[in-house]
This record gives structure tokens, C-alpha cells and sequence, in this order.
């Protein structure tokens, strides 16, 4: 073991050895970057791609999980279903997983995945209302689905709190559950104490996992921590594709765990292959630290806020940043994309940037 | 078997949970509705013990407890705000009595029911069992109307945005039914061709109000003008039951789709008032049975018992 001068044990002391199964959520969180659009023989390309390299589980679903697709989160170029069915059948080895949000994604989605052959599934709740999820894990493990509670926007709830909502999820049968860090607001010491309480609640057999956004640059470090905490799962994508600055690069992570003597069973240089030669082509603008995102990470704020703010701060003025400290401010969580809107059009009325709601107003409504 | 003829029609509640007793200070201030009868399950219960304090007969024997009394004191509108699990029953075994019955849980036995839109209508029809829907669909359903009334909406989605502390673990356990039950009344009672709902909950303190947010995608270019007029008068509409039911944002345009941001306040009786979306389903329920109570004494309808084997 190597230790430093003041004994503290080093990170590779705490991690080296360690199993870990590494999660892409290029063709999943990748989505918001592209914004629900992309091309189904892409979709295939790149998963068949992430298979050979190795990764045990690929995620493919619309961005805002099975039913995100709508007005308000974005319409995907294809159904879910369009999507799996392409997919799964093309997988030598690796599983695709499914996001289902309970209040977006209904039982019957569900459902249609399974039939499709995908075999594991995240079923995701905001950190403090987990028991929204007892229907959606339920039936998860009686499709025989390997069933994961996603705890999302975790650093919002303090460690304690978050400890109860998991051990609520593996009540309901939860096999696996995540923190998740959608804002990419968690530094490595926040990860760590939530990564150790849940170990030290959970049972045994329940795997614990982390979802990291790069937001502050902070994916890797905090990948780090959540295994050196006991994590066995970790979510990232290739090249980083992801909402707000992109998950933790999937690639450079894998890299990083071959130095420090984790087994993953991914082919590093594949991987490297797959994000730079199928991945980055296919994004307009890859997801990067830029102001607004670092923002989501400054100010804690969901990362998939990101594109709907820099929309509608061209369309009333306000800067996109200034919305998203405002949506932070309020308190807005996951699934509220609908008060990006809102809340610009509020802002640029006081303001003074656009008239009553932005949109013409009829001489009888005014009266009214 | 009638009571001497009052000018108020009496009336039952079943459930005295947050819903039954936030509608209990409601129907108290009714001008054409009475409430007799407070039915529950537990005998140590608060909601009954208000009740009662009220000057409500009560039973904590369940429906049953109030059966031999039902035609004795001449109650002919019950509020179901328990369960969709126990409403059929509680409504086979009143309606064979000729007791209304006004559904404020998500079972759905009878006709959807939104005052605005469709409760007149259905007031014409000798329904006995109306569904109240959900408060996500009490809450959005006016707003898809008033934009279908003006031009056809081929497809329409709802946001609804409500407090934690303002939903309960019925509610929680069972949000899939939830969000089909709204999904499927935005269709077919808001009047799109197709219907989404979508629900959030959300944990911020202190809570917020609730907030909903509807689109609609017509069939062609949004006529603005006559959209947002429709819309201003469908708010009216709703503010005469629920004076919190404001217009936050929009409508905007935006192609084919409209946008438009709600907020619901609630009255505040006996929830608090970020809790729009409880204090918009007891104000509906109370506002479809004040309709049928004024139909009742003024003799256009006349409830008809519906024996026990038809009804299942």
C-alpha cells in the first residue's frame, strides 16, 4: 500500500483492485446534447461501438428517460421503441439499460422496453421523494429487469436524508442505487460522505452507484471518490457526452482506473476510438465547461436546463445565465423544464425587455 | 320517505382525510348543499372528531355505518375522497339508495367531470356517479378547452408542478394511475386529439405554489387573438370556484404550439394555500355538486336508485 508522509492512505490505495462496472450514457444524457435527434443507424453505429470496446452497459433512451419525449422536454427524432429494438439486437454482450422517471414515463413504457430486451433499468426520483418509485421498481424486478434507484439532484438533500430515501428504494426492491450528482455541483468530499453512509445502510447485496456531470470538472475526481467510498457502478459517457458540460468522459475515466489498477473490462484505446471517431463528429458544439454550465454547477441548478435557457434567453433577452441562478434560486428541480420559459418571460417583463408576455395581446384581454 | 322539503340538499362525505375535511369547510358556507354525514374507517380519527364538533352525524364504520340512515336523513349527494380501490363499492351501495355520487379519487367509474367544461352538460344526462378526475386535470383541462373550443388541437401536454407536502402517499404509491387518468382526460374532456401528462414534485421550502403549464399543438397556424381571448374568459370561469387561479405567463406562440403558465392558490380553509391542487379538486367537487343540488331542488332532475344488481 502506498502511503503518504502523514500515513493518509492515497486514493490508489483505497481503489486499486476494486471491480467496477462502468455504465455509458452517451445514447441516454448524450441525448440533451443532441438534443433528442439522434439518427438511428448512429444510435446502432456507436453502441455496437461501446460493445466491442467492452462496456457492460450501454443506456438508450430518450434524454428525459422512456416518455421524455414530449413538448417539454424535446421530441426525440424516434420512439424509444424505434430506438431499442434497433439496439438490442445488435448487442453481443453488453445491456441496455432504460432511464424511466415515475410522473414522466408510465408503467406501460416499461413494459415495452422489457419486450424490447433491454435488461436493467433506472428508475429516477428526486433525492427527497422516493416513494413515487414503488410501482415503477416494482415492476422492474417482476419483469426481471436488474432494477436501479436513481437518486437525482442528490447534493440537495443533506447525507442523512438521502440514506433514507435509498434504503426506501431497496425496500421496494432496488438492487442497485445511485447517487446522482445532476447538477455536477458535488465536490469529492460531498460524494464521499454519501457514498460511505449508503454503504454503511444498505445491505451487502445492494451495489451502490455514482452519476457524475462534468460541470465543474469534477467527474473523474468524483468518480474516484464514490468507488474509493464503495461504489461499484459509475455512469459516464463517450467523450463526455451529456446535458450541461457532459457526464464524466467515459474514455478518460477508464484510462484513469487502468493506471490506478481497477478492473473495468474495458479496452481503453477502443473506447478512445469510439468517443473521437463516433461520438465528437456527430456533435455541432461538444458539451464543454462554458459559462452557463459551469453556472448549473456553481449555482446547482439540473443540467438539462441548459439549452432550454440559452433558447429562450435568445428568444426574450435574458442572459442564460441569469435564468439559470434563477431557476437555482427557486429551487427547481428535475422536470421542470416548463418554467425555463416561465421564468425568462417573468424576468424579461421586470426587465422591461418585452411587453405583456411577450406575445400580442388582444384589446379585450387587456380589459379583462 | 322524503324529509320535509328543505331548500338545501343534504349531503354525505366519505373520507375525513385532508380532502374530506378542506370540502367540509367548503360545503358549509354552500348556499343549496348540507352537510349531514362525515364517514370514516377510525374511530380515533381527527377529521371525524372535527366533524362531529361541526355538528356532523359521524360513523367510523365505513360506509356501511351510514346505509340504515342514508333515506331517514335524507341525504341524496355523497363525496367519495377515500380510495379508487374502495370508491365502487361505496358507490353500488349508495346509489342503490338514489344517493349521487361525486368521486374525488382517480377510480373513474363514472363520467370525467370538469365544471367549466363539461358540467353542465353532463348535469342534463341523469349521471349518477360523476369522477372528478385529478387535481393535475382540474387544473389544466379549462386551458386545453379553451384553446380546442377555438380551433382543433391535435395534441396536448400538461406540466403539473405540485408541493410534497401537498401529496399523499394514496397518491405517491399509485402515480402511474395518476398520470394516465390525467393523460386520458386531457384528451378526451379537454377536447385533443391525443393527451399528455406529466407530473413533478417538488420538495422546495418553503413550498411552492402549485404551478401547471399546458401546451397545445393545433391542427393549424394558432389564430392568437381568439386563443388568448379564450383563455382570459376560461380563467374567469374557473376564479368563480377558485379565486386563486391565475394566469402566470402567456399564452405564447410559438408555430403550432401554445404555451400557457398557471398557478393555482389555494383557498387556504383548511390546507394551506400553496396546496392549489387539493383546494382545485375539492372546489370542483363541491362546484359539480352545487350544480346538481340546484337541478335537484328545482325539480329538473330526480335521482333514481339504481339497484344494486345493475350497478355491478
Amino acid at each position: 500500500m502506498v502511503q503518504t508522509l502523514q500515513g493518509m492512505p492515497t486514493m490508489q490505495s483505497q481503489i486499486a483492485g476494486k471491480s467496477v462496472k462502468l455504465h455509458d450514457m452517451s445514447l441516454r444524457d448524450g441525448m440533451h446534447s443532441m438534443r433528442h435527434q439522434i439518427p438511428l443507424a448512429k444510435m446502432v453505429e456507436i453502441a455496437k461501438g461501446l460493445d466491442a470496446a467492452g462496456v457492460p452497459l450501454i443506456q438508450v433512451t430518450h434524454g428525459d428517460g422512456l416518455g421524455g419525449s414530449s413538448l417539454n422536454y424535446g421530441r426525440g427524432l424516434h420512439s424509444d421503441e424505434d430506438y431499442l429494438r434497433a439496439v438490442v439486437p445488435q448487442m453481443k454482450n453488453a445491456v441496455i439499460s432504460v432511464l424511466h422517471v415515475p410522473g414522466i414515463g408510465t408503467l406501460d413504457e416499461l413494459r415495452m422496453a422489457a419486450d424490447c430486451g433491454v435488461g436493467c433499468v433506472h428508475v429516477a426520483t428526486h433525492c427527497t421523494e422516493a416513494d413515487v418509485s414503488e410501482q415503477h421498481i416494482g415492476l422492474g424486478r417482476e419483469l426481471g429487469l436488474d432494477t436501479v434507484g436513481f437518486l437525482m439532484m442528490a447534493h440537495m438533500t443533506p447525507p442523512e436524508a438521502l440514506v433514507e430515501q435509498a434504503l426506501l428504494m431497496e425496500g421496494y426492491g432496488a438492487q442497485t442505487i445511485y447517487c446522482v450528482d445532476s447538477a455536477g455541483y458535488m465536490l469529492p468530499d460531498e460524494v464521499t460522505t454519501r457514498v460511505t453512509l449508503l454503504r454503511d445502510a444498505l445491505k451487502g447485496e445492494t451495489g451502490i452507484g455514482f452519476h457524475g456531470h462534468h460541470n465543474l470538472g469534477m467527474g473523474i475526481a468524483n468518480s474516484l471518490a464514490a468507488i474509493a467510498a464503495g461504489a461499484t457502478r459509475i455512469d459516464g459517457s463517450a467523450a463526455g457526452f451529456g446535458a450541461g458540460a457532459g457526464n464524466t468522459p467515459l474514455e478518460v475515466f477508464a484510462a484513469v482506473l487502468e493506471r490506478m489498477d481497477v478492473k473495468t473490462g474495458v479496452d481503453t484505446f477502443a473506447l478512445m476510438d469510439v468517443a473521437e471517431d463516433l461520438v465528437l463528429p456527430m456533435m455541432p458544439k461538444p458539451p464543454r465547461a462554458d459559462r452557463d454550465s459551469l453556472t448549473l454547477g456553481y449555482a446547482g441548478v439540473y443540467s438539462t436546463f441548459l439549452y432550454n435557457a440559452k433558447e429562450y434567453a435568445a428568444k426574450y433577452g435574458v442572459p442564460a445565465r441569469d435564468i439559470l441562478v434563477e431557476l437555482g434560486r427557486k429551487r427547481m428541480i428535475g422536470g421542470q423544464e416548463d418554467m425555463i420559459e416561465d421564468t425568462a418571460l417573468t424576468m424579461a417583463k421586470e426587465r422591461g425587455l418585452i411587453g405583456h408576455n411577450g406575445a400580442p395581446k388582444s384589446k379585450a384581454a387587456i380589459e379583462a | 320517505m322524503t324529509p320535509e322539503q328543505t331548500k338545501k340538499v343534504r349531503c354525505a362525505i366519505i373520507g375525513p382525510g385532508n380532502i374530506g375535511t378542506d370540502l367540509l369547510y367548503k360545503l358549509m358556507r354552500s348556499d343549496v348543499l348540507e352537510p349531514v354525514w362525515m364517514v370514516g374507517v377510525d374511530p380515533s380519527s381527527e377529521g371525524l372528531a372535527r366533524a362531529r364538533d361541526m355538528g356532523l352525524k359521524t360513523t367510523a364504520e365505513g360506509v356501511d355505518g351510514m346505509l340504515d340512515h342514508v333515506l331517514d336523513d335524507g341525504v341524496q349527494i355523497a363525496f367519495d375522497a377515500t380510495s379508487a380501490y374502495v370508491h365502487p363499492e361505496n358507490s353500488r351501495k349508495l346509489n342503490a339508495l338514489g344517493v349521487l355520487m361525486v368521486d374525488l379519487t382517480p377510480a373513474a367509474i363514472g363520467p370525467l367531470c370538469v365544471p367549466p367544461v363539461n358540467l353542465a352538460r353532463l348535469a342534463g344526462e341523469k349521471v349518477m356517479n360523476v369522477n372528478m378526475v385529478t387535481c393535475a386535470g382540474q387544473a389544466t383541462i379549462p386551458m386545453v378547452n379553451a384553446v380546442s373550443r377555438v380551433q382543433t388541437v391535435d395534441y396536448a401536454e400538461i406540466i403539473a408542478t405540485v408541493a410534497s407536502l401537498s401529496i399523499g402517499p394514496g397518491t405517491r404509491k399509485n402515480i402511474d394511475e395518476f398520470t394516465r387518468t390525467t393523460s386520458n382526460a386531457v384528451a378526451k374532456v379537454g377536447g385533443a386529439g391525443r393527451g399528455k401528462a406529466i407530473v413533478v414534485v417538488n420538495p422546495a421550502e418553503p413550498p411552492l405554489m402549485m404551478r401547471d403549464t399546458v401546451y397545445c399543438e393545433c391542427a393549424e397556424e394558432p389564430d392568437q387573438q381568439a386563443i388568448t381571448e379564450s383563455v382570459h374568459a376560461m380563467i374567469a370561469e374557473v376564479q368563480k370556484y377558485v379565486p386563486g387561479y391565475r394566469l402566470k405567463n402567456g399564452p405564447t406562440f410559438d408555430g403550432r404550439k401554445v404555451a400557457i403558465f398557471l398557478e393555482v392558490e389555494g383557498l387556504g380553509d383548511f390546507l394551506p394555500k400553496y396546496a392549489g391542487n387539493l383546494d382545485i379538486m375539492t372546489a370542483a367537487g363541491a362546484r359539480a355538486a352545487e350544480m346538481f343540488a340546484r337541478e335537484i331542488l328545482d325539480g329538473s332532475i330526480t335521482l333514481t336508485p339504481i339497484p344494486a344488481e345493475e350497478a355491478a
